[in-house]
């Protein structure tokens, strides 16, 4: 068995991305059908235009209108396509000056094969026929000689804003000591571990004890009795919320440990929590089990009286 | 080897807005950039070096944004830095940039500190599930939340004083033109009766989402005394902790406490309730007010809300807190905490317009961070430190 258990995370999330006057009006061209460089203070044009020059830091605000063919003066071979790059096939990136321009612009080139490409080669751009207003609303070719037909321009208002989905797909590891409490609640038991040093019984346990950076190592079985110390009523719904508000989201310090573990108060009226309140575990049907807290589906009133504020305030 | 002495001699921000969509973030950093160059007489090229802050890169899903922008920020053929330390990063940045001088390494650095929040959402990436544990997070309120609740408990406050320290804070935001917020008629019952969100927190107790950048200019003595009015750096402090441990305060977090008895030791302070005379502090949150207070020794624990409830933080109490109307009524995270700071030197500069403390000689200015776990802050003046 893996002293450490390990779970999938994806992180993902659609930015929206302002883009500024100088990328605004690059994209607007691109969708546009045309390729818009800046011109620098040197006179030089960049494609595509920063947005401040590199040397006098001014805004860039004049804008040459460029055509689409180029000259690669670099490339490299993608033999294996990942997601979300212009082809699913192989192809190569390359740095194509576009004619008019001083800077190289990196982008595709839809060859076959690498004897297919070098350096000095004439590319043009071949235009998607739906263009949003990215980068994506072309690749190169190599320039034939042939004119080929350039889709109309798309027309609207500028480009002022564009999606970019970013996703981020990970392996979540619990360190050794919260992976052996985990295993403990498949097992319907609630693991904490003491630091050798401070002797604070941590609940989950810990790789690096935060006073005293050793790992906890003695394990102790709590009970499934603890005491809310203090706690929030989330009524605010938001994106990726997991539990339906209002919710009352407690710090729970069961008895023995020495640090408050957050779960969820149910089986009461939310205004009717009370810090002090002594609460007991609620575990799921057993069958529903995994390696999670969630095995406790959340903690109910034992009806026990309130604990002693002194017993709990050096715990807030 | 003393420190070299530094003042700030430029500052500048944004108008703080909910959409800043007419800029992206390299046009938002140089719009406070350049004002604050403007108020320095400077250009780009005549800074040695740019300090740069902003909060998690998962708040807008930008990789090391400071790589794309080391261009547009005219950092090219000068030092870079990045600042991290979550919301108190916009103060660790003005920090690091003022101890560059301080150490002699450099005479005039910029720094500026920004987030576009228009372009995600905070929320959802303070929220992000971890496997096997509990999904009760709820954002920074759904963590705050509990802690506020302590601060009630154990002070004994009454109810209301978030509200107070609400209405104050989104009434100054109506003297300062750069604040997002200028919500009219704010008051403490208008406050109380807004939805309740993070029950014991009201929606009209947190902090909006922002866009928006601050900067400054810091320069060594030789240069900033050949100024009219810089604002002298008297004293920095940066302390940490863990975010959890056991029995960790987080009501009044030992960090924050270490790092206020540094500041008052380093600059010579003895009673900073008497001795400092406007603070912006870092409140996202209203409760935070007098929770801070209390961690930056102006009040006796427990008592820090006696100094709200008596209006002593409201402009022309004893102690005015969040003149500008305060992280309440502008967040752009990564620079909620350089605002705070810079808004202490307008304070001693004696340019804070229409929420100008009359007289203000000695301001703090205040950060914190992470689960409460960052702390960082400064002292400015209008004369130069005697220590």
């Amino acid at each position: 068995m893996s002293r450490t258990l390990q779970a999938p995370v994806t992180v993902a999330f659609d930015y929206t991305r302002s883009t500024g006057p100088v990328i605004g009006r690059f994209l607007t061209g691109l969708r546009d059908t045309t390729i818009v460089g800046g011109r620098l203070g040197d006179g030089r044009v960049a494609v595509p235009p920063p947005e401040y020059d590199p040397v006098t830091h001014q805004a860039v605000t004049e804008f040459v209108e460029l055509p689409d063919t180029g000259t690669v003066t670099s490339w490299t071979w993608v033999s294996e396509p990942v997601a979300g790059q212009p082809f699913e096939r192989p192809f190569a990136y390359a740095l194509i000056t576009i004619d008019g321009a001083d800077t190289p612009w990196l982008h595709a080139v839809d060859v076959a094969s690498p004897d297919d490409i070098e350096t000095g080669m004439r590319v043009r751009a071949r235009w998607a026929e739906e263009r949003t207003g990215s980068v994506n609303d072309l690749v190169f070719e190599a320039d034939g000689g042939d004119q080929p037909g350039t889709p109309a321009p798309a027309g609207g208002e500028d480009v002022s804003r564009i999606v970019t989905p970013v996703s981020l797909d990970y392996h979540y590891a619990a360190s050794p000591e919260e992976s052996s409490f985990f295993r403990g609640l498949a097992e319907g038991k609630i693991l904490g571990q003491r630091c050798p040093k401070c002797q604070k019984v941590y609940v989950p346990p810990r790789g690096a004890c935060p006073t005293d950076g050793v790992p906890t190592a003695e394990e102790i079985e709590l009970s499934h009795v603890g005491t809310v110390t203090t706690f929030c009523v989330v009524n605010v719904p938001f994106l990726g919320q997991k539990i339906k508000p209002p919710y009352v989201s407690a710090y729970v310090l069961l008895d023995g440990a020495d640090i408050a573990l957050q779960h969820l108060i149910l089986d009461i009226p939310a205004d009717e929590v009370r810090m002090g309140m002594r609460v007991e575990a609620v575990w799921k049907p057993r069958d529903e089990w995994g390696t999670s807290i969630e095995n406790i589906s959340h903690f109910a009133p034992t009806g026990e009286p309130d604990a002693d504020f002194d017993s709990y305030k050096h715990h807030l | 080897m003393s420190k070299v002495p530094a003042a700030v001699i430029g500052i500048g921000q944004t108008h703080h807005r909910a959409k800043r969509e007419d800029v992206s973030m390299a046009g938002l950093c140089r719009e406070a950039m350049d004002r604050a160059l403007e108020d320095a007489g400077l250009t780009l090229d005549e800074v040695d070096a740019i300090v740069i802050g902003k909060a998690p890169d998962l708040f807008e899903g930008v990789m090391m944004p400071e790589l794309y922008l080391a261009e547009a920020l005219g950092a090219a053929g000068k030092p870079l830095l990045r600042v991290h330390t979550a919301g108190s990063v916009g103060g660790s940045t003005a920090i690091v940039a003022s101890s560059l001088v301080q150490a002699g390494v450099h005479k005039k650095v910029l720094t500026v500190a920004f987030e576009k929040q228009s372009e995600s959402n905070a929320m959802w990436a303070l929220s992000v599930p971890i496997p096997f544990v509990m999904p009760v997070h709820a954002g920074a309120g759904g963590y705050f939340a509990p802690h506020v609740r302590s601060y009630i408990r154990r002070a004994n406050a009454p109810s209301h004083i978030g509200a107070i320290v609400a209405a104050k804070d989104r009434n100054n935001a109506l003297k300062n033109p750069y604040a997002h917020l200028h919500n009219e008629g704010t008051t403490v019952e208008s406050v109380l009766a807004s939805q309740m969100l993070w029950d014991p927190i009201h929606y009209d107790e947190t902090c909006p989402s922002s866009d928006g950048a601050c900067a400054m200019v810091i320069a060594a003595e030789d240069v900033a005394k050949t100024y009219e009015a810089p604002a002298w750096i008297h004293g920095t402090v940066m302390r940490s902790e863990p975010t959890s441990a056991a029995e960790r305060d987080q009501v009044n977090p030992q960090a924050g406490r270490d790092a206020a008895a540094a500041l008052w030791k380093a600059t010579g302070i003895t009673d900073p309730a008497r001795e400092i005379d406007c603070a912006e502090i870092y409140v996202p949150f209203a409760w935070f007010e007098p929770m801070w207070l209390e961690n930056l020794g102006f009040a006796p624990e427990g008592e820090g809300w006696k100094l709200t409830e008596a209006g002593e933080t409201a402009i022309g109490g004893s102690l005015p807190v969040n003149m500008s109307g305060g992280v309440l009524s502008s967040n752009p995270i990564g620079a909620s905490g350089m605002l705070r700071f810079a808004e202490a030197a307008l304070q001693v500069r004696g340019r804070a317009g229409e929420h100008q403390v009359d007289g203000a000689r000695r301001a703090l200015g205040h950060a914190y961070g992470g689960g409460s776990q960052f702390f960082s802050m400064w002292v400015v003046g209008s004369q130069p430190p005697s220590n």
